[in-house]
Formats: structure tokens, sequence, C-alpha cells
């Protein structure tokens, strides 16, 4: 009798503990604390921003309130690990990880669970491939694209011919660093030109030897890959021996404010990539105002918005946000489930009309994701620093990245992880 | 001679003043280890609290504003002034020594007799709990710090050294930052050792280093004494903060510098302050030196980190208590 009654207790408390199943479930692995906290806020608030929007203003995704899990990893993997199995049970749709490092630690584990991930311009760069990583998306570009577009706006930049030139890669010394040295290395023997590469170790910032370095060997163009304090220190170092700034070209995650604002005057005119438009001269700005920041419902200090990265991870949330719309119409439920919520993402078409619907206007690339390509177009702006005016802004269009040279690797690696792990490629 | 003779002094010469902002780090730990036997955990941690707190005091930003607004529904950011840097030195060491004061009262007190392990263990629980209260008090946002130091190369030296090495040597790099942490890290080693030497309050952190019993015995307060000591390590973490917050702003991994000084220390000792000093030009010399000659051409890069940390097993190996470091006679 006693077993049975504790029994039913036991089953009370579960279910009171639980979330509400009716809400759709988009957990956010956080990283408000530790080094790299000045990035990971702006990002988090973004994502949090945008579904608290569509929560009070459509009254949720096809009539279903969105509930945003936070859970912070310190942009640590092992606690990133831990968010996951902590909150996948709670009916998450979709992890967001934003770390390299986390992605590639829940690509199996996401992909036994069925639940989808989108590393949006980061992890592992052949996830693109989708008839491999079925559950893995890292839509609308990723780092092997990065590292086309930059070269392309290099050729842009030097009439179309970059041979006998030389680009100088400085890298974080991880992973992440490393990922765009094979496209570039393909990229430097198409198009002629010598490819110089720098590796700072973590976290960077003593980086004295490979600014030296380059001062001695004079390289034509920079390129960065770097995150955190390597950033910074590495603008301010560029700045230091007089580096031409506008040939100086960081990755999406060397091109925020605080990556900036450190070197003041000294980084007017560096330049970085992004996925997405900057500022906050969008429609759904005033959307925010009205239902999320004037009804004191904005998250954290409230105080990151129109930031680079608080608009990447609005971008992030919108493109979840109309992946369920996709999956609610597919599969005729407003309720989804992980499953439906991937084969929305799967079907995900994003196009301009429904972008300025959305309030945000040539905000990101018009693209359409499919089985065979979860990587998105592989579009890509450059954005420009002005210290004066403390702001970005975006010098080119969305440019292509040469799929012939991107191609052929995202093949080539994803073929070898499907050998790997006893993965056949398709789309069934 | 060739110009890639002159850029091998240029990068000795860079190694130099890296190495003496790794002392600089260095210098905390030595100064708690040597008064108190207590390996500091949290001197990185320290350095990034006062560089938070100076630029803090600098913005006129107010404490914990986020957490008063967020209780209060207030919108309160800034008092709307811009105080001098100096002005804002000062009250942040005695924001310092207000810290120092609270860990003896609050930690160390409660800690005499412990096993080292024990007290290092708290340092570790007070790292964590400063790092989570600099967070709520100033933010976590990147901020910019300028106490007025020059930034960037030095023009002159570049231009009248360029002739040396032809038309492929640019002349000497120095960053003037650099030159100047060189200058006050001079300063602070030789106002350290005066202080110790000749003041009364230093003979007595000697004799507490020396002996803590002794120094007890003859009437020296130890309590006080870890005031002192710590307020001292925690206007050496100011300085170190001031100069490493100044290259890259003042941000939370700051607190990761501590990392480059625990080869310094290996190295030097951890109850010398001129092993400090010497043990942070020999790593900061010997990583640039090695990137230089083997690391880049050899072997991809990158080997700096690895070098200090190798370098520093060496001496382990043969010498345990550092160039510097008084030898550990146990006797039974």
């Amino acid at each position: 009798m006693k077993l049975t009654k504790l029994a039913a207790i036991a089953v009370a408390a579960t279910v009171a503990a639980g979330p509400v199943l009716a809400d759709l479930v988009f957990p956010s692995l956080d990283y408000r604390t530790g080094p790299y906290a000045a990035n990971g806020i702006p990002f988090a608030d973004g994502y949090a921003d945008y579904f608290a929007l569509v929560n009070a203003r459509d009254g949720g995704i096809g009539g279903v309130p969105a509930k945003v899990v936070a859970c912070e990893t310190g942009y640590n993997t092992e606690k990133g690990v831990e968010c996951y199995e902590s909150t996948k049970g709670q009916g998450a749709l979709v992890y967001q990880p934003l770390s390299t490092g986390i992605t590639y630690q829940l690509i199996p584990k996401a992909t036994a669970d069925g639940i989808p991930v989108h590393s949006m311009g980061y992890g592992r760069t052949s996830a693109a491939n989708g008839k491999v990583f079925r559950n893995i998306f890292n839509y609308p570009a990723n780092y092997w694209n990065g590292a086309s577009i930059a070269v392309n706006h290099i050729l842009a930049e030097e009439g179309g011919d970059v041979k006998g030139k030389t680009i100088a890669l400085v890298y974080h010394n991880s992973a992440y660093g490393k990922e765009p040295i094979r496209t570039l290395e393909e990229l430097s023997k198409k198009h002629g030109f010598k490819l110089s590469l720098l590796a700072v170790d973590h976290p960077g910032q003593e980086q004295k030897s490979q600014w030296l370095q380059i001062r001695r060997e004079k390289p034509d163009y920079v390129l960065m890959w770097g995150w955190g304090v390597m950033n910074q220190v590495a603008i301010q170092e560029a700045a230091n021996i007089r580096f031409p700034m506008d040939h100086f070209i960081g990755i999406w995650w060397s091109g925020s404010e605080n990556d900036t604002l450190p070197a003041g005057d000294g980084a007017n005119g560096y330049k970085a990539l992004n996925m997405h438009n900057v500022g906050s001269d969008f429609p759904l700005y005033a959307d925010l105002k009205t239902h999320v920041y004037d009804a004191g419902n904005a998250a954290g200090a409230g105080d990151q918005s129109g930031t680079v990265l608080y608009n990447r991870g609005m971008y992030a949330a919108m493109l979840a946000v109309e992946a369920a719309k996709t999956a609610q119409e597919m599969h005729g439920t407003a309720n989804i489930t992980p499953a439906m919520m991937r084969d929305g993402m799967e079907n995900l078409v994003i196009d301009e009309a429904k972008m300025a619907a959305l309030g945000m206007p040539n905000f990101g690339p018009s693209f359409s994701v499919s089985c065979e390509n979860h990587g998105g177009p592989g579009l890509g702006v450059v954005q420009q620093w002005d210290a004066a005016a403390k702001s970005w802004s975006l010098i080119t269009d969305f440019g292509p990245s040469d799929m012939e040279v991107i191609g052929a690797l995202i093949a080539e690696d994803s073929a070898a992880f499907a050998a790997e792990n006893n993965i056949t490629e398709g789309c069934n | 001679m060739s110009a890639n003779f002159y850029y091998g002094i240029e990068v000795f010469l860079n190694g130099m003043m890296a190495g003496v902002l790794y002392s600089l780090v260095a210098l905390g730990f030595v100064l708690i280890f040597k008064a108190s036997g207590i390996f500091n955990y949290a001197q990185g941690v320290m350095a990034l609290f006062a560089a938070l707190t100076l630029v803090g005091f600098q913005n006129g930003q107010i404490p914990f504003s986020h957490l008063i607004n967020a209780v209060f529904g207030t919108n309160i950011h800034h008092f709307g002034w811009h105080m001098p840097a100096i002005l804002a030195i000062i009250l942040t060491l005695l924001v310092m020594i207000l810290f120092a004061y609270l860990v003896e009262k609050y930690v160390l007190k409660h800690l005499v007799n412990q096993e080292p392990i024990i007290l290092f263990m708290a340092t570790i629980g007070l790292a964590y709990f400063m790092e989570g209260f600099g967070d709520l008090m100033w933010g976590a946002d990147i901020k910019k710090l300028d106490v007025g130091l020059p930034q960037g190369g030095n023009v002159w030296l570049e231009e009248h050294t360029a002739f040396l090495g032809g038309p492929d040597f640019y002349g000497f790099y120095l960053d003037n930052l650099d030159m100047w942490a060189t200058v006050f890290a001079g300063l602070l080693v030789v106002s350290l050792v005066l202080f110790s030497q000749y003041t009364k309050t230093g003979r007595a952190l000697r004799a507490v280093a020396d002996d803590h019993q002794a120094a007890l015995s003859v009437g020296i307060s130890l309590r006080a004494i870890w005031v002192i000591v710590w307020s001292i390590a925690g206007f050496v973490a100011l300085v170190a903060g001031i100069m490493w917050g100044s290259k890259s702003g003042v941000q939370f991994s700051l607190s990761l510098i501590a990392l480059k000084a625990l080869p310094v220390l290996m190295l030097g000792g951890f109850t010398s302050i001129p092993g400090a000093i010497v043990g942070g030009l020999i790593i900061g010399v010997g990583e640039k030196m090695f990137e230089f000659l083997i690391g880049v051409p050899y072997l991809g890069g990158a080997t700096e980190n690895w070098f200090a940390y190798m370098l520093a097993l060496l001496f382990l190996v043969f010498r345990p208590q550092g160039l510097f470091g008084e030898k550990i006679i146990e006797r039974v």
C-alpha cells in the first residue's frame, strides 16, 4: 500500500515537474559567464528576445507558445554536453550549441536521439551534406564558405588577380581555427596566391611573435579566425604595427563591436565577414520595442539591442521559428516533435518576401534547404568598422563562395565520416 | 649583418618585454606564497577584478547597476562623471586593501594551521567568488582601458634603426606600452626590495616568511601581516591588470594571464622576487626565440606555451626550488 502511494506521488511529482507539453521547447545553450561571456550574452539575448516577441506579438508559433530553456555552458564543451543531456527530455526541438567543440560532441548524440542541431556558421563544416548528417544543419553559411568569401573579396579588391600575393591566416590553434586551412590551401592553388599560416595558442592574449612575423613578411592581406580575447589583441597588434586595417579581414566570429572597440581609432577600417545584416534599422526593432523592451521583458540587461551578435542570435531564432512553422504546415499539427522539426528545417525556404513580412528586409540571404544541402547557399557579406561612428556597415552585397572547391571538400570529408560511422548516404 | 640577424635581436628584445609582463603576474603569486605559504590561485582574478574596478571608477559606472535595475525596475547605469586615471587608481587600490582585509577576516583567519592544500583550495573558491562578484558588480562586457599610457610601436626607434639591416629590415619594433610596463615593473621591484629591506613592516614580512612561529613569538601579528601582503599583492595585480588590460581591453579572460605566470614561478622559484623577474625574462626570451628560430620554420608555430612549460619542467627536474627559490630541507 505504502509502495503504491509512493509510486503515485512519484508519478505526480514527475508530471508536475515536467514541461507544459503544449509548449514548443527551444533550449538555449548560453554562456553568460566566463572568459567568453561578452560574446555569449548578446547572442543569448537576441535569441531569447526574438522568441519573447513571437510569443507576445503572434501568440507563439502556430498558436503554441515557444519556451526558451536556458542552460549555462560557460563555453565549456563538457558543460555543453551536460546541458544537452539535462534539457533534451523536456521536448527540445532544436539545439544551437554556439560552440564548435560542443557541436562535435552533440553530432552523434543528437543524431541518435533524433533531435536536430543547427550550428549556424560554425561546427563541422561537412555537416552541410544532409545525406550523411541527417540531423545536423549549418545554413546559411559555414567556415569554408567564409574562407572563400574572404578570398573572393580580396580578388575583387585586386581586380581579379592575386597571383604572387601573400595572404596570411592568423588562426586560433584549435579545431575551430584550423577549419579554413584546407579550403584556403585549395584556393591558393587555384588562384596562385601564397598562403602563410600563423597559429595563436589559446586564449590569445600574447601574440607578439605572430605580429612581428607579419611585420617582417609583409603579407598583402591577413585573414583571422579568432574568438574572444584573441580578436581584440590581434586587432590592437595590427594597429600597433600599422598594418593597413582594410587589408585585415576576420571571420564572422571576429567581427563584433566587442572585437573592435578596445582598440579605439586603431581599429578603423578593419573588415569582417558576416552572414546577416547589421544595425537596428529594421521594422522588427519597432516590434521588439513595443512588445518586448517596453513591456520589461528584454533578456539580460537589455543593453545589447542592435549589436552584431544580438542580431545573430535573433537571426538564429528567426530561422528556428520559420523552420517550426514549416514543420507545422508539413505535418498538419501545431505540437511538433523534434523529428517534425528536422523535416521543417530540411524544407525551410527563406526568401526576401518572407523576411520583409517579418520586419527583416534584406537581413539575410534568400535560400532554401534540402536533404542534399543542409548548409544553404554559402552566401556572405563583408562589413567594415567605422571607429568614429563606433559602428559596422556592410560594404558588399551577399556574395557567393566557390562551391566548386567547397563542394568537393564537403563530399570528401562527409564520405570519410560516413565510412567511419557506417552511415549509408541517402535521403530516405 | 643580414636583416634576419637584426630581426633575431628584435625578437629577443620583445621577448624581454613580454617576460616583464609575465613577471608582473608572477610577482603577486610570489609575495603571497613567501609570506604565507599559500599558492594564491585567485591572483589572475585579482588582476581582473582590479582592472574592472579601475575602469568602473574611471567611467563613473554604478556598481551592481544591472542587479539594482533588475530588482527595483530602475534604469541607472552611470554617475555621469569621468574620473581622472590617477584618482581612479588610488580608489581601486583602496578597494584592493579592503578586499585584503575581508579575505583575512572571513577566509584566512579561519584556516590558520590548516594544510597548504586546504588554503590552496580556499583560494580556488575565492577566485570563483571574485569572478562572479566582479561580473555582478561591473558587468561582463569588454571595457576599453585608457590610463594615458601610449600604445603602438615606437616610431622613433623604428626610423632610427632602419638603416642597420639593409632594405629588408624595417627597423626595430618595440611597443611603447611594453616599454612602460618594463619601467613600472622595475620601479615595483625596487620599491618592494626597499620596502622589505629597510622598513619595520618589511622586516616583519620577511620574519613571517622565514618562520611563522618565531615571528609570532616576538610579537608580530600574523593577521596584520597577511592583510598587508594581500594588499601589496592586490597592488601588483592592479599594475598587471592595467598593463594586460590596456592590450586587450578589460574582459574576463584577463584572469587567464595567471597561466603565463606558472612557468615563470616554476623557473624562478615561488619565494623569490628577483626570481620572478629573471624567470619572466628567461621564459619571455626563451619562448620567443624558440618560436622564431625553430617553432615557425620547422614546427608550424604556436610553440610558445609548450616551450615555456617544457623549460620550466626541465628546471623542476634539475632544480626543484627554481633558480632563486629556497631549498626545502625537512629535518626529522
